[in-house]
């Protein structure tokens, strides 16, 4: 980690000139076969003065794994959340399978969300039921179906991610990777055709790493999802995705297949791929030269 | 499922026992278990000074209670007070010529109103009128004719 | 000066906001009663939470209350000579006003500040988002059986306090201090009225169960969900249930009692 020290010379001001540099080309690996499951026109959004999205366009197509990457702190999360419908984009235009996401009813949104599941980063199980009864929740919820039917469908579910003897176990006795698999087998639970998953890969060992990787491609590839990925974990992203769009400053910095953007010579995206400390995105948050702080005592 | 089982016997248990409070409070504690006065009969008093009699005042005979004050109002012809007594249905043996006074519990205690009965062979019913009243003793009359008395003594 | 103002009006602004969060929340909880009577297990599994482990402090308190009720009234009723309306002291005191009342303030801090970190941390761990995420109203099916348990086993609740109380005022009064068993009990009957004192009491102690619990379920639904924003709004709940108890607490025996 380098010291405080080492990079004296930096100002606020290269900060905002750094991170305009580029718009990455990449749009020419857009699939004109496949088409887009969910598509995103002009957005903007802001959370108090902070503008998260400044005219964001982007096509989630069907059936693939999209990934959505970007720094901590760009909004990724609020993307998925925007598509979700839980909350509101300022302006711009939201469509998931066709319908626009901003003009539906409370019971069409709901109804659109039974055909959506998230995988949150905490795994979001409820606490106070058990494995078993987290994976029936969203059965019992929407489909009247006999117990012996439901017994046998979370049971299957649980087997694909493995945790099929850990059904009676309460989430306060799993292991985060655990935990995260239930929650992944509770948003395939209803069979829906869009899944997102909110940093899935953040605080794993790379054993829980690989299982949820290789789980993220079955699933998509066995039962013909649709899949977003929101990560800031560069390898593991690049190597299940099949699309990628990288995010930061409220725009979209590049898109493309994986060794498209790999490829691009923007010094931003080279950057975040190659996680360089220090490059168009500064290791130092802006701030008033160190000399002029450490000599007035008053700090402002 | 033992588990929730056991919640819900827990669950009923306390919704049992806090009827059983209830039922405490309305039938041991409070009056409830007297309020079949309200099916009683009315009779009617008038007091040229009712004191603080208030209304649920009881009512009592030799020391029993048998009824309670409903209400009470205003003459302005008569300037008495009007005291509406409500009995209790199985009291009905109350001469007409019965007494009405309005006593003190104790030195500063509640007002109450006491019935002496007459001789009368005929009884009072419902809406009847009490001819004979004691008006309520005020302390402070008290005192005052005690004093006067007292002077008119020394001064003799 | 103008900045003490303009703060002074931000204050001011912020919390008719989150009155009116509060109000649409408590439509939206309103709201789930369809819903919630369809499970009823879920209700019942609430009314175990708030309830049921809240029985242990309620009778403690309300049988230390009624005894020391029972010693202070003897102590002053004695001095009158008028030893024998000790339980109509003792009963009213309990059911009129320290029942619902102490009851309340102890709900709000057994169950209402348990309701509030709950209700943060599914917020925290995301839980409600992924209620949302899988189609689940989250107020209607989180917090709207939490209300109605609340609604439910608050009046329980004080009457079993008043009732334990009573017992405890015996127990010092008659047990203790040889006041005459038929005068305690007989007094308090005859002055204790149904309609004017035990049933303002339920009135009442309705009237905070719905204040305690909904104050505390906005608390924990309007929360940031970090641990600081949970720490807070857990002792929000505790001090604004506490203050909402006193305030309406006059106004109501104002209106109950005073006329």
């Amino acid at each position: 980690m380098p010291s405080f020290s080492s990079h004296p010379k930096q100002r606020s001001d290269q900060m905002e000139s750094g991170s305009t540099t580029s718009r990455s080309s990449g749009d020419g690996s857009q699939r004109a076969a496949t088409e887009a499951l969910v598509r995103v026109r002009g957005l903007h959004f802001r959370r108090g003065e902070q503008r998260i999205f400044d005219g964001v366009d982007l096509d989630i197509p069907r059936g693939l794994v999209t990934a959505i990457m970007g720094p901590s702190g760009t909004g990724k999360t609020t993307l998925l959340k925007l598509i979700s419908g839980q909350l509101q984009a300022d302006a711009g235009e939201i469509e998931v399978d066709g319908q626009s996401i901003g003009s539906l009813s409370r019971s069409e949104l709901y109804a659109l969300r039974t055909r959506m599941g998230m995988l949150f980063q905490s795994g979001a199980l409820l606490t106070d039921l058990d494995v078993f009864e987290n994976v029936a929740f969203p059965l019992r919820e929407h489909a009247k179906l006999p117990e012996s039917v439901l017994r046998k469908l979370v049971l299957i579910k649980l087997e694909a991610v493995g945790l099929r003897g850990a059904a009676r176990l309460m989430p306060s006795e799993l292991s985060g990777g655990m935990a995260r698999r239930v929650a992944l087998a509770r948003a395939v639970a209803l069979d829906p055709t869009m899944i997102m998953y909110d940093e899935p890969f953040t605080g794993q060992d790379p054993i829980s790493m690989g299982t949820l990787t290789s789980l993220i491609r079955q699933l998509n590839d066995a039962s013909g999802l649709t899949s977003i990925v929101v990560s800031h974990d560069v390898s593991e992203t690049a190597e299940i995705a099949d699309h990628l769009y990288i995010i930061a400053n409220g725009q979209i910095m590049a898109s493309g297949s994986p060794r498209e953007v790999a490829a691009s010579d923007s010094a931003w995206v080279r950057q975040f791929m190659d996680g360089e400390p220090d490059g168009p995105v500064h290791y130092h948050y802006p701030a008033a030269p160190l000399e002029q702080d450490l000599l007035h005592s008053a700090v402002h | 499922m033992a588990r929730i089982r056991l919640t819900e016997i827990l669950v009923g248990a306390f919704m049992v026992l806090g009827f059983v409070a209830l039922f405490f409070l309305a039938m041991r504690v409070s009056n409830l278990s007297l309020a079949t006065a309200e099916d009683g009969y009315s009779l009617t008093a008038k007091f040229d000074n009712i004191g603080s009699l208030r209304v649920r005042a009881p009512v009592t005979m030799a020391g029993v209670r048998v009824g309670r004050v409903a209400a009470i109002g205003f003459d302005q012809e008569t300037y008495q007070a009007v005291v509406t007594l409500r009995i209790a249905e199985q009291y009905d043996q109350i001469p007409t010529d019965t007494f009405a006074n309005i006593f003190t519990a104790g030195l500063l205690g509640e007002q109450y109103i006491g019935l002496d009965p007459g001789a009368s062979p005929d009884m009072l019913s419902n809406g009847d009128r009490i001819e004979f009243t004691q008006s309520a003793l005020v302390l402070e009359q008290m005192i005052g004719q005690f004093l006067l008395s007292k002077a008119e003594e020394g001064g003799k | 000066m103008l900045d003490s103002i303009a703060s002074l009006g931000r204050a001011g602004l912020a919390a008719v906001a989150s009155l009116g969060r509060a109000h649409l929340l408590l439509i939206g909880i309103l709201g789930g009663l369809p819903s919630m009577l369809i499970r009823p297990r879920l209700l019942v599994a609430q009314v175990y939470n708030l309830g049921v482990l809240s029985l242990l402090i309620i009778l403690v308190s309300g049988l230390f209350v009624g005894m020391v009720l029972g010693l202070q009234g003897h102590y002053v009723l004695s001095q009158f000579g008028a030893a024998e309306s000790l339980g109509v002291m003792v009963a009213a005191s309990l059911v009129r006003e320290l029942g619902p009342v102490v009851t309340a303030l102890l709900f709000a801090g057994r169950a209402g500040s348990a309701l509030t970190a709950e209700i943060g941390l599914m917020k925290a761990t995301e839980q409600l988002s992924g209620l949302e995420m899988m189609a689940v109203d989250p107020v209607k099916r989180v917090l709207t059986p939490r209300f109605f348990a609340g609604l439910i086993s608050m009046p329980l609740l004080a009457a079993l306090f008043s009732a334990v109380g009573v017992m405890g005022g015996w127990f010092v009064g008659v047990g203790l201090l040889g006041v005459d068993d038929g005068a305690f009990w007989g007094q308090m009957q005859s002055k204790i009225d149904f309609n004017e004192d035990v049933l303002n009491g339920v009135i009442k102690s309705l009237i905070f169960g719905v204040v305690v619990t909904w104050i505390a379920l906005f608390e924990g639904y309007d929360t940031s969900p970090t641990s600081t924003g949970v720490s807070r709004a857990t002792t929000r709940t505790v001090v604004h249930a506490a203050l909402a108890v006193l305030g309406l607490d006059f106004v109501l025996t104002a209106l109950m009692f005073g006329g």
